[in-house]
């Protein structure tokens, strides 16, 4: 058994807690594995299924590894008009990257999100957990750096 | 009329990190008053008088779901603040917990006090994780100062639980099955959730924002309440304005002031096309209908104002507010995902120029079959402003077909 996730799941109260287990394992390892998932479906003692359908249905948890550092572009209408797509083509160009991929040194994976409730800033970001807002070629570069 | 502030008379009067400036604002005397000198029927009876109704959408009343909830059989019982905040062009309740945390919490109680329950939980969404910090700073410092507690045996604890990213889970019966660490997936109702809800246990779920009223109308008054707005729409309504305008933000107006006023003399809009109210489920009010007053009354949603001026491409507009459905639908029933899906590939078609007559009528039966036959809220809502646009533009559409 992994122990860090054990060690998770015993600072839970139990299966209610499923979806903050799984933020939890996101926030640190970047993604929660299949070998993940068995433990925490054994340690809550629920079927593999029931962690599965639930780590499959949010869109902040990902069965696949990302970068260290997960860009969410917003792509709903506010930020549609505010011309999110020149955000990516940008981003797409700094980074190296297409949206959907994560850069070969793992820093960065690229991805475009549904509203992120910055439409008083769009076009916006998130980085982690962070909110970049009026975002412009010169503004991305710059936050980039500070990475 | 300018702005008229009663959810938001401490954003940016106090520091929302220190619990002092909230007490100077005479934070906590109305949790105090309640529990002091008012029983629950009481406190009850004043919002039913107040005529404050939910603001994350429905506008169902307020006092009625307490009493509904206060009623119901049930050892254990639930206070809900629906934080979940993911209607496209909604901001207004991050704006609300970034600057004043304190009366939401002061609500959560005296809600917890009318209904009988022990218990409240603040369901924040995954993108608003960062607030999750405010929230229990304001809330440490709330219960060392013990307002949470009183030896007559009051007791109030709220927990704060995160979603994982889910514009569903905003929709209540969804929220209850993410707070109890499943899918997000919509329950069949009844039951309802103030007589079965969370865990089955009666429960109630407030938006952000009508909570941040209960405090003002428990010191105020629900005559001083009831004074203000209009007939079915009392008090004041907070905004989240967006798109096409000069200064995008945040506004509260009293209820039934002119969408004109909102979005020409406040967020300084020009060469405006049409309004989408109510953010991607909400209704189109075009530019000549502009002076619309804001109630339930007409149209008003969670508040969401999306502008758009006249260089925008309504179809277009209409293919993004569908592709956002279409991927938000939770796919537990069948109108809401395959109406979506089928409606986002005929909407694509219509951009490409390449739509045919019947696409426009397969519009027109997708829409009402949704609005009739969805489970809950997201596929009932989700045709709203493609039925407005069509009624509205029909010759915009009609552009787009190739045959004829």
């Amino acid at each position: 058994m992994d122990k860090s996730i054990s060690e998770i799941i015993t600072q839970h109260k139990g299966k209610e807690d499923l979806i903050s287990i799984l933020n939890e394992t996101q926030e640190r390892y970047g993604y929660v594995s299949e070998e993940q998932m068995s433990t925490i479906a054994k340690g809550l003692d629920i079927s593999m299924g029931e962690v599965v359908e639930v780590a499959t249905f949010y869109s902040f948890l990902s069965t696949e590894p990302l970068g260290k550092n997960i860009i969410r572009v917003c792509k709903s209408t506010p930020c549609y008009i505010k011309d999110y797509i020149k955000v990516i083509e940008i981003l797409e160009k700094e980074l190296g990257i297409k949206v959907g991929e994560t850069t070969p040194d793992r820093k960065f994976t690229l991805q475009l999100v549904n509203c992120i409730g910055a439409c008083d800033m769009a076009p916006a970001m998130m980085i982690n957990h962070t909110l970049y807002g009026n975002l412009n070629g010169e503004r991305i570069k710059k936050i980039l750096s500070e990475f | 009329m300018p702005e008229h502030k009663v959810v938001l008379q401490n954003c940016g009067i106090i520091n929302p990190n220190d619990i002092n400036t909230y007490l100077a604002e005479d934070g906590f005397k109305a949790l105090d008053k309640v529990l002091d000198e008012m029983t629950p029927q009481k406190v009850i009876e004043e919002i039913k008088k107040s005529g404050l109704r939910g603001r994350g959408g429905a506008g169902f009343p307020t006092g009625l779901k307490w009493e509904f909830a206060n009623k119901a059989k049930g050892e254990l019982k639930y206070v809900i603040c629906n934080a979940d905040e993911g209607e496209v062009g909604t901001f207004k309740d991050r704006y609300i917990i970034e600057r004043d945390p304190f009366t939401l919490i002061e609500a959560m109680a005296i809600a917890g006090y009318a209904i009988g329950a022990p218990k409240g939980y603040i369901y924040l969404r995954a993108e608003y994780h960062k607030l999750r910090g405010i929230l229990l700073n304001a809330l440490s410092q709330i219960k060392e100062r013990g307002y949470l507690s009183r030896s007559g045996g009051f007791n109030f604890e709220v927990e704060i639980r995160e979603g994982a990213g889910a514009y569903v889970c905003g929709e209540e019966t969804a929220l209850m099955e993410s707070i109890e660490g499943k899918r997000g997936d919509a329950r069949y109702r009844p039951p309802f959730p103030p007589s079965e809800g969370l865990w089955k246990s009666p429960t109630i779920i407030n938006n952000v924002e009508t909570l941040m009223n209960i405090p003002r109308i428990i010191s105020k008054g629900s005559e001083w309440f009831s004074g203000l707005g209009t007939e079915k729409s009392k008090g004041t309504k907070v905004f989240s304005v967006s798109g096409d305008v000069a200064r995008p933000g945040v506004y509260e107006l009293v209820m039934g002031s002119p969408l004109r006023e909102l979005i020409e003399e406040l967020a300084l809009a020009k060469e405006i096309m049409m309004v989408q109210v109510g953010g991607a489920s909400g209704r189109i009010v075009p530019y000549e209908k502009i002076d619309t007053p804001l109630s339930f009354e007409t149209v008003l949603g969670a508040g969401a104002i999306i502008v758009y001026n006249k260089s925008r491409d309504i179809v277009d507009l209409m293919r993004k507010t569908i592709e956002f459905f279409e991927e938000e639908s939770c796919g537990k029933c069948v109108p809401c995902r395959e109406g979506n899906r089928m409606m986002l590939e005929i909407l694509t078609r219509l951009t490409k120029g390449q739509g045919s007559k019947i696409d426009l009528k397969h519009l027109d039966d997708l829409s009402k079959t949704m609005m009739l036959s969805s489970l809950c809220g997201l596929g009932q809502a989700a045709p709203n402003s493609v039925v407005d646009t069509l009624n509205y533009y029909r010759d915009v559409y009609e552009s787009r077909i190739k045959d004829t």
